[in-house]
């Protein structure tokens, strides 16, 4: 099994983000994170879903999404062609004998403190969803509150957008 | 001029050169029955006794004349009473627009009398479908409708309008029917790269489905097979596309398909797929499925090239024009290695053919080949009668045999026989059984009343044969709610419903009968008495390979 990324851009109407879901669901795709917002055009949505499976359920994926009306045009990324990004919000304990430590797990990863209290402290990431990983695994030493991430958005290296690509 | 959303829904309709609708009416569609009624002169309008019956007899009218079949409900259960008729439409790939009523927006989620979200209810089993919120977008998103359920694959498409907006009013211009969307052939180096599969190759196997007769692609296909010396075998869905005395051509394969078609498929060292899907009733066991074959997909749905079986070489375009490109480059060649080796299995096939006299299941549709024109459509429902039909029909003319391939509906037959019958404004037939009749027997109601001329043949066994068989051949004749133990007269019915009907024990007797059916001015039912333990043979059990394959029983 293996990671794909592709986004999706859909008309930005009532019920698009269920038609795609619901083909997912339906067809028993392995969905890991799904993001959806509005674009460059109000008329249109973007979708970036991340999945696994192998080559062959990543093609019957895009096939599947082709055939649905309200699905503009797909384009696979990469890591090689594409930046990707997540945002991770984390809500750790704070207690005096480990905040030191923490806070310098956080530097190193660039986290910045977001909101601060006697026993609480918050962090914010925005980072490759493999990074994110990374620093999550690294604050389950000490006491991890709360988690929410969004899940990875991508966009090509290239002059190119996805608006450009034919649909066949 | 300003129009009411109710007469933009039937002038669009006419606008679409929509001539025939199937419904049923009710509280929340009552303003479109009203404009019905305004333009009945344009509109002909035919009363189901169930909207399951009306949704299969759109989809009967739609696959006996490839236009779009058009169904009419109201909200609630009218809605999902549909349900499974546009899943049986789109299973097949069948062009048909379902227009519903609902409750006024106000009250939408507010759990209304007779409110269902039916865009919720068959999102998984439409090609599209619409909430229309505002009279405005009426007639663009029914023109629309027809698009999408004709265009490419076709499939369902289901409009859902609610009271408010069947009663408001704006402008309305009428427009020209909409087109499909422009076909297209496949890629020139797949093209090629699938001529040099051909032009190689020793065996060949011409395999075509439904995707062909929507394609119209025969010529085609008949053209390919003569050039390079190719048998040719169909799916169920397949079947009338070509006629069935076509010397090249060995009917149907799969579960239940003919020995030597499934036979030389199975030897085949190349299949050229035509508008199929390989389902598993097609290939049983699919890692076992032809393995000395390379397989060539032609589909106009690129998700169905290697979706289930893996091809060599996937062409994703339209099949006619894909094949009218694929033409030239295929060299003549002949085959007689290959013809032989087929003509021993034609010899097989023909030993283990059930030759009894009596009214045997086979002897009962051969009788009824003598009396079908080359017009009529033949529908089934579903089961043992259904593939005794599909094996020794005699077919003659393209979209005549129309039946429920993919999601296998009992009681799609009759609706779907009455929608054929004003598709092609001449009898038709229903070869039923039994169990299958009991499902939807109240469309009998509907063809006495427009006097729609529909031979019904009963195959009665007085089980439910087909889960029987697998009963017996899996279930150590644990016979669990297949005996039907019904006192039902079938003759009687149909005289209390105003038609005629007979019951028959012979062949002698089934011939006399389809003579007066075939001369009866509407619906005319014969209960054909078949034996309780009668089998569809061959037989490829579910998840087997042709090395499993039942041609003969020993307690028949």
């Amino acid at each position: 099994m293996k990671g794909y990324t592709v986004a999706v851009l859909v008309n930005n109407q009532f019920g698009v983000l269920n038609r795609v879901t619901s083909m997912f669901r339906r067809r028993q795709f392995n969905i890991r994170a799904l993001t959806v917002s509005e674009t460059e055009t109000s008329e249109l949505s973007r979708i970036t879903v991340v999945f696994d499976g192998e080559e062959i359920a990543k093609q019957q994926l895009i096939n599947q999404l082709y055939k649905l009306p309200d699905v503009c045009s797909i384009k696979e990324l990469s890591d090689d062609n594409s930046i990707s990004c997540e945002l991770l919000l984390i809500k750790m304990q704070n207690d005096a004998k480990t905040r030191d430590e923490i806070k310098g797990a956080a530097d190193a990863f660039g986290a910045v403190v977001v909101d601060y209290a006697k026993d609480y402290i918050m962090f914010r990431v925005a980072d490759t969803t493999r990074r994110i990983d990374d620093f999550i695994n690294l604050m389950r030493d000490f006491t991890i509150l709360e988690i929410c991430r969004t899940g990875s958005v991508s966009l090509e290296k290239s002059i190119t957008t996805i608006r450009q690509v034919i649909n066949l | 001029m300003l129009t009411s959303g109710s007469d933009i829904i039937v002038k669009t309709l006419i606008e679409q050169g929509c001539d025939t609708v199937f419904g049923y009416p009710g509280g929340q569609i009552l303003n479109v029955y009203d404009s019905l009624y305004t333009h009945q002169d344009k509109i002909n309008h035919v009363l189901a006794a169930h909207e399951q019956g009306a949704a299969h007899a759109a989809d009967g009218y739609a696959r006996a004349t490839g236009k779009v079949g058009v169904v009419i409900s109201t909200s609630g259960p009218g809605a999902t009473n549909l349900v499974t008729g546009i899943a049986t439409a789109y299973l097949d790939s069948i062009p048909l627009v379902a227009i519903c009523g609902n409750v006024p927006t106000t009250q939408i989620g507010s759990d209304s009398f007779q409110e269902i979200d039916i865009t919720g209810v068959t999102l998984p089993i439409t090609k599209h479908n619409y909430f229309v919120g505002s009279v405005e977008d009426l007639a663009d998103t029914i023109r629309d409708a027809f698009r999408i359920a004709k265009s490419g694959r076709p499939g369902p498409v289901l409009i859902d309008v609610p009271k408010d907006v069947q009663i408001a009013t704006c402008e309305y211009e009428p427009k020209t029917p909409v087109q499909k969307e422009q076909a297209f052939a496949a890629k020139d180096v797949r093209v090629r790269e699938a001529a040099e599969y051909i032009n190689s190759c020793k065996r060949p196997y011409v395999y075509f489905g439904g995707g062909l007769v929507t394609a119209d692609a025969q010529e085609e296909m008949l053209a390919l097979a003569e050039k390079l010396d190719a048998v040719i075998g169909c799916s169920l869905m397949g079947l009338s596309a070509i006629p069935t005395d076509h010397p090249r051509f060995l009917g149907m394969q799969g579960m239940h398909g003919h020995f030597a078609s499934s036979m030389a498929m199975h030897n085949a060292d190349l299949i050229i797929s035509l508008g199929v899907r390989f389902n598993d009733r097609v290939t049983g066991n699919r890692s076992k499925f032809a393995v000395g074959a390379k397989i060539i997909h032609i589909d106009v749905d690129g998700s169905e090239l290697s979706k289930t079986v893996n091809s060599v070489c996937g062409l994703r375009g339209d099949v006619k024009l894909t094949l009218q490109k694929l033409l030239p480059l295929i060299e003549e060649s002949r085959k007689p290695e290959w013809t032989s080796m087929v003509e021993l299995f034609r010899q097989q096939e023909d030993d283990c053919l059930d030759k009894r006299e009596g009214l045997t299941p086979r002897q009962a549709i051969l009788t009824l080949n003598k009396h079908i024109g080359e017009n009529t459509a033949v529908c089934t429902d579903v089961g043992q009668h259904q593939m005794w039909s599909a094996q020794n029909l005699n077919f003659k003319t393209s979209r005549r045999f129309l039946s429920s391939g993919g999601l296998g509906t009992m009681g799609f037959g009759f609706g779907a026989a009455i929608g054929a019958a004003y598709g092609t404004g001449e009898r038709s037939v229903l070869v039923t059984g039994d169990g299958s009749f009991g499902m939807n027997l109240n469309e009998l109601a509907t063809a006495v009343r427009y006097n729609v001329p529909v031979v019904v043949l009963i195959m009665n066994n007085g089980v439910l044969g087909m889960v029987r068989q697998w009963q017996t051949l899996f279930y150590n004749k644990h016979y669990s709610n297949t005996v039907l133990e019904r006192k039902t007269d079938f003759t009687a019915f149909a005289k209390a419903f105003g038609a005629d009907g007979e019951k028959v024990n012979t062949v002698e007797e089934l011939d006399e009968a389809l003579k007066r059916a075939f001369e009866c001015e509407g619906p005319y039912v014969i209960d054909c008495a078949i034996d309780k333990d009668e089998f569809v043979l061959p037989m490829l059990p579910p998840g087997g390979s042709m090395d499993d394959i039942i041609t003969r029983l020993e307690a028949q």
